[in-house]
């Protein structure tokens, strides 16, 4: 087991699998196709991002390192969120970046979502952490490789 | 339980935050202190510059979350005090060409929600029916601020050349959350809208043997740098040292590049861009890094470009200039350079369908011209709508759209062409 300890900006329990994106989640490019669908699941749909593409990642743990792209980027993940096909976390292992920021802040403030956001996890988690695996986040912003 | 805020607000902020200035607009405010505190920003600072400019123009079906605000914002009377623009509308029937499936998937399903939204739009504060461009800051729209200015806005290209041409300091903000920001005239202080925020991370050192396209060297620049802030120097060889019409149009370019190639919210020109020439190299931090683009550099960038279509090998079908939306001197120049490329080459029609972007004050201007009525024979449409928009309706991922924009490239299927080579295929020289 392996275990980070990052900034806990909206804290949450959570234990479940991982998909990792080792390159900047472009959020529109990602998110569109299934919010325009109004899909039951969120697949990412960025054919620039092989890490994660088609993948469903719907109640599970987007690992990433920021997210990059247009500005509406944190309104379409206010969307997802409102439309409750959300990931259940986003672990970043950088600082967040500012439309990732208002995504999660505006979906906490005007959607009462539960969405998990912690920061500042460092490259180390990154390298580390691999699609499918078990993870579990704690309140206090831990995160454990299981 | 209320948020529990960092940062330091004043009497009157804590006021808003409270709620005695009604629940909506505490919850407008909380949204704002959160994003600052998340940033680590020490404080709100007053917007200066009160014209807000809005990302979101297009009435898509999708934001949902997006209208119910809106309305919960109306309802409780808040509204931009100043007034503001907004990114350009998502189509145009009559200057660009929609069959009748891209016209019911526009108006009904995409952006079905468009008429609804601009009502909600001038409730909140809409300057006027000519508000809908990206490049708010050319003079015919008047949505220009000062040097030193604060702003609250979102569209990147806007963000950037605010910060880089201009010297105002506005964040690369989300949308919505600029909306807040001019609402209660507050935002928070952190990134480049501080002195440290807006210094260079990367000495960028232009070594070309021509003037290079400003649409592949910011795409070069903002593929590197990311996020950081560029210093650039020997680019005002080329360029000039003064903001003359063509300099700020080649910056416009330049910068929306940087941006959407990268996150670029602020770059500076040595010699050229406001704050460069008043600080010079000092705007570079002690362990800067460095990036040296010649010619070979340029063209490695790109070549690097992935050609999307499906079927590379065929023609393009549709080609969009003007993303950013043009300005007046450069759709003149494009309109004088389509009509000459088709006199000489003996054509009288455009091989494909041709469209210029600019806003809706210098479209209507320039319907009144000669030229217009030229462009117009020969084929071309001008229009005021976001050609990114165009490219959403799904049908359209089959049409081979063509572009001289890094912008839409980045963000669509679209392949990029430089300019000469785009203007040979639209009048026909290469047959």
């Amino acid at each position: 087991m392996k275990e980070f300890k990052g900034r806990v900006l909206n804290g949450g329990y959570f234990k479940g699998e991982a998909v990792v994106s080792h390159q900047g989640v472009n959020t529109l490019a990602s998110f569109q196709s299934s919010a325009i669908m109004h899909s039951s699941k969120l697949v990412i749909a960025d054919q620039n991002n092989p890490d994660i593409y088609k993948h469903n990642i719907t109640g599970k743990a987007l690992c990433l390192p920021q997210t990059i792209g247009s500005t509406t980027g944190g309104m379409v993940l206010q969307v997802i969120c409102s439309m409750g096909i959300n990931p259940a976390c986003m672990l970043f292992s950088e600082h967040i970046d500012s439309l990732a920021g208002a995504g999660v802040i505006l979906s906490v403030v005007w959607e009462n979502s539960k969405l998990i956001a912690i920061d500042q996890l460092g490259e180390e988690f990154l390298d580390t952490v691999k699609t499918g695996d078990t993870i579990e986040v704690t309140e206090d912003g831990t995160v454990r490789i299981l | 339980m209320a948020y529990q805020y960092k940062m330091k607000l004043t009497p009157e902020q804590i006021d808003i935050l409270e709620g005695r200035q009604g629940a909506v607009k505490a919850k407008v405010m909380e949204t704002i202190v959160r994003y600052g505190d998340m940033f680590e920003a020490t404080e709100l600072v007053p917007v200066t510059h009160g014209e807000g400019h809005l990302v979101t123009s297009f009435g898509l079906s999708l934001l949902k979350p997006v209208y119910r605000i809106m309305d919960e914002l109306i309802d409780a009377g808040l509204k931009v005090e100043a007034g503001f623009t907004a990114d350009p509308r998502p189509h145009d029937m009559k200057n660009v060409h929609y069959n009748p499936i891209d016209k019911l998937i526009n108006k009904k399903i995409l952006y079905g929600k468009q008429d609804a939204y601009e009502e909600q739009l001038r409730k909140l504060g809409l300057k006027n029916d000519d508000s809908f461009t990206c490049t708010c800051y050319y003079p015919e729209i008047g949505n220009v601020p000062g040097k030193g200015d604060i702003l609250s806005w979102a569209e990147s290209s806007a963000v950037n050349y605010a910060n880089s041409v201009l010297g105002a300091r506005c964040n690369r903000n989300s949308g919505m959350i600029e909306l807040f920001g001019s609402i209660v005239g507050f935002v928070p202080k952190f990134g480049l809208l501080t002195d440290e925020g807006r210094k260079a991370k990367w000495k960028v050192t232009v070594n070309t043997t021509k003037k290079p396209i400003p649409q592949i060297l910011g795409s070069a620049i903002g593929i590197k740098v990311m996020e950081d802030v560029p210093y650039v120097v020997g680019l005002d060889k080329w360029i000039g040292n003064e903001l003359t019409d063509q300099c700020k149009s080649y910056l416009k370019d330049f910068g929306a590049a940087t941006a959407s190639n990268g996150a670029v919210g602020l770059y500076h020109i040595e010699n050229v861009t406001p704050e460069a020439k008043e600080l010079g190299e000092a705007l570079l931090e002690a362990d800067y890094k460095e990036y040296v683009i010649d010619d070979a550099e340029l063209e490695r960038v790109y070549k690097s470009y992935p050609v999307m279509w499906k079927q590379p090998q065929k023609e393009g079908t549709i080609a969009f200039i003007g993303c950013p939306h043009l300005s007046k001197t450069q759709l003149e120049e494009w309109a004088d350079r389509i009509i000459s490329g088709l006199k000489s080459a003996g054509k009288t029609k455009v091989a494909c369908q041709t469209v210029l972007c600019t806003p809706s004050p210098i479209r209507k201007e320039f319907e009144k011209t000669a030229r217009y009525a030229e462009l117009r024979k020969a084929g071309v449409g001008v229009t005021s709508i976001c050609p990114l928009m165009y490219t959403s309706n799904p049908l359209t991922k089959s049409r081979r759209i063509m572009t001289c924009s890094n912008k839409l490239r980045t963000y669509s299927l679209a392949r990029y062409y430089k300019d000469d080579e785009l203007l040979a295929i639209i009048t026909g020289k290469e047959d």
